[in-house]
């Protein structure tokens, strides 16, 4: 593939042209896959409120027997509540989404102009910088975010937050290692040579040549913020109870799994599978696509 | 170069645009860990060497030279985008050196500089019109309708027609030739009066490199430029100059009008490097030059005449003392002991 094709579906990938995707070989279907994935169950959870056949919510105990396996008036089953698992399921990704997207933002407001000043003005600021962010990324993720969900207590904007802090580093990192090399294009020396000041270079001639990388690695902060997300709901420093959530049914899921209740924990498993799935698939597929040399670290 | 000498060259030429003055550049060599422990000598490139020379108004100075030899990081020092180890450079008397980054931005209303490589010059992701407009809007001097004409009229004056179709394409979309074009049109459009042509032509197909450098021609013509033409080959030097410099490992060796280059080098440099031009008739007959082994690691700069290990004529004194540049006609200027002797003699 030229240098000319890549940056046209550079394009393609960042407006919803999804058809000509597929045009582009496997890393086009892997995006086109991907979208479609995580679409759907955006959507579905968008619109849950007016599908879901019972009340997911607490509210919603006791409507069917606890512990009906998988039947036609409970295709899902029901858990030790008597809530339907369906329901549960169909509603359970709102609050795993809402983190995710509130991670991401918070690490874009962060980590992007963090590495955009730092590796353009370099010297003493970049090197402190680069040693925070190398001290954060030293953790492992789950670890840190857990201890800082612990520190922080429940909700959706701590949630986000303690993930958030795990993965600044790597939007540092990636972006900090594009300007350094950006810095030194003849593009960049044309700018200066017409006498555009630094603000002009980074906002106009730096930053639109690194957002296929922002975009890039979003995507991918995406699918690892949902499992954590996950992680911390399954450990319990999630959210309320009475929100349907499918780390919080994994958690219930897995006490009951023992005595032969496959179902609570198979559905919201196989959501969140499937979610983080969609996302690392479009990851995958739009770091190849925009980004070869991202592609081959 | 001798303090008399240059005093009677600025007596000689009253009318130069721009003037460097024993321009340095070293590079510090990075090393390793270990090798900074154990060795206290820091090393340097010593890309540029100490050169002096002026740009006369309404000319073409060629800097040729090998690849390495210093021409590209003297062009980028007169337009201040790489600071200088030592030395000075002047724009119309003035030193501009050491300037404030205010002033030096006013400056580069008057001093441009055109790229090699015409695939990387350009923003990926700015439309031709915008990036050739781009300079306009930074010094402030048109906007909106006033900037799409003056955008308008200059890409129609280096070729690119209709310009209303080229104001909306991405670099991409353009061919070598046209990039080329369009970095002329944007180097152009702050009316400057000095442009660092940074082998222009070195990236572009050999057939159209007449046209762009015809048309570079004609631009210097009509809006009175004056060029630093900066290149490896000689046939274009030999094609566009009005004087020549020919580089060597960071040090002007040679220096004069083409004519006299070309038609009596007295460098064996020079003279290696001209019977290397390819010539159409193969019947002709003509000296060959060979040089011998490759250039020297700008680190390591040989002791004496830095040209001696590879000159086919080197004799003893050229290992042991520098020759300087020196006076051998009214517009020939030569770095060689044998050249010096061979025109007392």
């Amino acid at each position: 593939m030229t240098r000319l094709e890549v940056k046209r579906s550079m394009l393609a990938s960042i407006v919803p042209g999804l058809a000509s995707l597929g045009k582009k070989g496997l890393a086009g279907w892997l995006v086109v896959i991907g979208t479609l994935i995580v679409v759907s169950i955006v959507f579905m959870t968008l619109i849950a409120p007016w599908i879901t056949p019972y009340d997911p919510s607490t509210r919603g105990i006791n409507v069917g027997r606890p512990l009906t396996p998988p039947n036609p008036q409970f295709p899902f089953g029901t858990n030790d509540l008597g809530q339907d698992m369906l329901s549960r399921t169909i509603a359970g990704g709102s609050v795993m989404l809402q983190v995710a997207v509130l991670s991401v933002i918070i690490c874009i407001i962060i980590g992007v102009p963090l590495g955009l000043f730092s590796s353009y003005v370099g010297g003493m600021l970049d090197r402190t910088t680069c040693l925070v962010m190398d001290s954060v990324y030293a953790f492992p993720g789950l670890i840190l975010a857990i201890a800082i969900a612990a520190t922080l207590g429940r909700g959706v904007v701590n949630m986000a937050l303690s993930i958030a802090v795990v993965y600044v580093p790597s939007y540092f990192r990636v972006i900090r290692s594009q300007v350094l090399s950006i810095k030194e294009t003849p593009y960049v020396e044309a700018a200066k040579s017409i006498g555009a000041k630094n603000r002009t270079i980074l906002f106009k001639y730096i930053l639109p040549n690194v957002v296929p990388s922002i975009v890039v690695v979003a995507t991918v902060n995406f699918a690892d913020a949902i499992l954590t997300a996950a992680g911390l709901t399954f450990i319990g420093l999630g959210v309320e109870v009475d929100i349907p959530d499918w780390g919080w049914d994994l958690a219930n899921g897995r006490r009951l799994l023992p005595s032969g209740v496959w179902w609570v924990i198979t559905f919201p498993g196989i959501f969140i599978i499937l979610l983080a799935l969609g996302f690392t698939l479009v990851g995958e597929g739009l770091s190849e696509l925009l980004n070869p040399k991202l592609a081959e670290r | 170069m001798s303090d008399a000498f240059y005093m009677r060259w600025r007596e000689m030429n009253r009318t130069e645009i721009v003037r460097v003055e024993n321009l340095k550049k070293y590079f510090p060599v990075e090393k390793s860990f270990l090798e900074k422990l154990l060795t206290r000598t820091r090393g340097f490139i010593r890309a540029v060497d100490d050169i002096t020379f002026s740009v006369l108004r309404g000319e073409v100075f060629t800097l040729a030279g090998e690849s390495g030899c210093g021409k590209t990081t003297t062009g980028k020092i007169i337009l201040g985008l790489v600071p200088p180890t030592s030395g000075r450079v002047f724009f119309r008397d003035r030193e501009i050196t050491n300037l404030k980054p205010e002033e030096l931005r006013l400056l580069r209303r008057r001093m441009q500089i055109i790229f090699q490589d015409p695939y990387a010059s350009f923003n990926p992701r700015m439309k031709i019109g915008d990036a050739i407009g781009h300079p306009l809007e930074i010094h402030g001097l048109a906007s909106g309708l006033e900037k799409r004409k003056k955008v308008l009229s200059m890409l129609e004056r280096v070729g690119l027609t209709p310009p209303e179709q080229f104001i909306e394409l991405y670099p991409h979309q353009l061919s070598g030739g046209q990039r080329q074009r369009a970095a002329i049109a944007r180097s152009l459009i702050l009316n400057p009066e000095f442009i660092v042509a940074d082998e222009p032509v070195s990236m572009i197909d050999v057939s159209l490199r007449t046209t762009i450098i015809d048309l570079m021609l004609d631009l210097k013509r009509e809006l009175q430029l004056t060029y630093l033409f900066i290149t490896h080959d000689l046939a274009v030097a030999k094609y566009i100059s009005d004087r020549v410099a020919i580089m060597y490992l960071g040090k002007i060796v040679e220096m004069g009008e083409k004519e006299e280059i070309f038609s009596n080098p007295l460098h064996p440099y020079t003279q290696a490097l001209l019977s290397a031009i390819p010539v159409p008739n193969p019947d002709r007959k003509r000296r060959i030059i060979e040089l011998k082994g490759e250039v020297p690691s700008a680190i390591r700069i040989p002791m004496g005449c830095r040209f001696h290990p590879r000159c086919p004529f080197a004799e003893e004194a050229c290992q042991k003392e520098e020759p300087e540049l020196t006076v051998v006609s009214a517009s020939h200027l030569v770095a060689c002991h044998l050249a010096k002797g061979s025109e007392h003699a």
